[in-house]
């Protein structure tokens, strides 16, 4: 039942390790999370999982498929969407083409059909629009379709993003510290979203910080510490893991150790 | 009616001039629409030119088959240089197709069926101006239901963030050659318009000087739409005219006007979003 495995997978940008042996599997229709300090390497995993790097060893397989030298846009028409820890939203377009360009590979007419504006074309277009306004009304964005994205406020920045991901009509949705600047109040209406996305069928991967989110949101938990992965498993088991709690945390004997 | 007549025979040249203009405007304002500064257009317009006379010349053929291969051969070295060459960005994509620019006109100047520097003479003057005020219509109609398909939106992601519009399932390489051979076609069939209107045509008039002048227009007039392109080639041909009685200043005026306009209107004298804001800011009035 596993949606993406990740065996074996290593990164070195030049000397510097970056990833070494990483081995775990997404299963489909639940939220899996990847945790871990600033630095262990996890927007590396999301950027080889979605083909921006290329694992130097290891094999990286969505739904039976392996994905080593596919690009891009061809592993986000398989059924990978992200969205990015620094939002890269495309600022001078509005809400609404923002959305549709997400749409890109699902509408489809030829060169002919599109200067003689047929029938079909219009009829593909038009779908689109009300596709992509029904993806901004379900995250509540619907009412400023029309503005250009820079207007919007950073929480909504993150959403629009989130609605973009999801107009590829993607099985796996990736994102990336979705919480990062949201007040909790937004974090909780955030999080019951993500529910339903995943009710909905889909699988989500998200790397985040905030520790009360994972807990709370995640089916299943990989901690990544200096590109390894050091724990697996549920949250309550990950919550008292000793090596997790000494990633974060540290160890509590460490500084007599030094002292003497 | 007399008035008009010998207006006509006055600037009729004038007028055609600023349809080629605004032709090649447009075929860099492709290129530009997803973010790629390519200086190549004016060597495209000069093997539009040569091929399209040379048809003419040498093999007689019929006036639309000679505009067809006029506008077929460039997209042809198009597709062949866009291969290697789009892969680079920002200034280094102007080095080389600015170096593809300077190539192609020592070619052409010492090819000897193209007539080495001396160009080629007597091509005959079929060119009309309806051909070319129906091209243009034609080449601005295409344009403009381009940029609002989806194809349009793509061009506009790239221009924004290119990492973010291939994870939005956008091959942005197709999308980037595409874009570059379109505006060779745009400029292959000005250059063969305008071979067949002015009689003579010469390396000199497709080197480095033309291929910042196109440019000039483009972003003069601003890249957010395409009436930009088009006024910005109307204004760029007329001005001259328009300063001639400024005598021996004439051109240090024309560069002043330019300058002041680039220093105050940064994104071009027609910005949509700029002037959608005025508009709204009247109407709340």
């Amino acid at each position: 039942m596993s949606m993406l495995s990740i065996r074996g997978v290593g990164k070195n940008f030049g000397g510097l390790q970056v990833l070494q042996d990483v081995n775990f599997e997404v299963p489909g229709g639940s939220i899996f999370g990847l945790i871990g300090p600033n630095g262990a390497g996890k927007t590396t995993v999301f950027n080889l999982v979605t083909g921006l790097l290329q694992a130097s060893s290891g094999t990286i397989a969505f739904q039976g498929r392996d994905l080593a030298g596919v690009a891009p846009h061809q592993i986000t028409r398989l059924g990978i969407a992200r969205t990015f820890q620094n939002i890269r939203i495309f600022r001078d377009m509005t809400l609404l083409q923002n959305v549709m360009v997400g749409m890109h590979h699902l509408v489809d007419y030829g060169p002919l059909a599109l200067f003689f504006a047929t029938p079909t074309c219009r009829e593909a277009e038009r779908r689109a629009r009300e596709r992509a306004l029904e993806l901004l009304s379900w995250v509540k964005l619907d009412h400023k379709a029309g503005l250009t994205a820079d207007n919007l406020s950073y929480g909504d920045q993150r959403k629009l993003e989130f609605a973009r991901a999801l107009a590829t009509e993607p099985k796996l949705l990736l994102l990336d510290e979705p919480v990062a600047g949201m007040n909790p109040a937004e974090k909780t209406v955030l999080m019951e979203e993500i529910r339903n996305i995943r009710d909905r069928g889909y699988g989500v991967f998200l790397i985040e910080h905030d520790m009360r989110f994972v807990m709370g949101l995640c089916d299943r938990i990989a901690v990544l510490n200096f590109g390894r992965i050091i724990a697996e498993g549920a949250p309550e088991e990950i919550r008292n893991h000793p090596d997790v709690i000494e990633a974060y945390l540290g160890r509590e004997d460490q500084p007599e150790e030094a002292s003497v | 009616m007399e008035g008009f007549s010998d207006f006509w025979s006055t600037y009729s040249t004038l007028v055609f001039t600023v349809g080629i203009h605004a032709l090649l405007a447009l075929s860099i304002w492709l290129t530009l629409a997803c973010g790629l500064l390519s200086l190549a257009n004016a060597a495209f317009m000069g093997i539009g030119a040569y091929t399209a006379a040379l048809l003419t010349l040498n093999l007689g053929w019929p006036f639309p088959a000679v505009l067809a291969a006029g506008a077929l051969a460039p997209a042809a070295v198009a597709l062949a240089i866009g291969v290697p060459t789009l892969r680079l960005s920002g200034v280094y994509l102007a080095m080389a197709t600015l170096a593809f620019g300077e190539v192609s006109r020592v070619i052409i100047l010492n090819l000897d069926i193209t007539g080495g520097p001396e160009g080629l003479n007597g091509i005959p003057l079929v060119t009309e101006g309806w051909h070319i005020v129906l091209i243009l219509a034609v080449v601005a109609y295409g344009l403009a239901r381009l940029r609002r398909s989806r194809v349009g939106r793509a061009f506009e992601a790239i221009k924004e963030d290119e990492v973010a519009a291939r994870l939005m399932g956008i091959d942005v390489d197709r999308h980037k050659l595409f874009a570059f051979t379109l505006g060779a076609v745009i400029a292959g069939l000005a250059g063969a318009l305008n071979a067949h209107y002015t009689f003579f045509i010469s390396p000199r008039e497709y080197g480095f000087e033309n291929a910042v002048d196109i440019l000039t227009m483009t972003i003069l007039g601003g890249i957010s739409s395409l009436i930009g392109p088009v006024l910005g080639a109307t204004i760029l041909t007329l001005l001259p005219e328009l300063l001639r009685f400024l005598h021996d200043y004439r051109l240090a005026v024309n560069g002043a006007i330019l300058v002041l306009v680039v220093l105050f209107l940064p994104t071009g004298l027609w910005d949509s979003r700029r002037i959608r804001a005025w508009f709204a800011r009247r109407a709340s009035r």
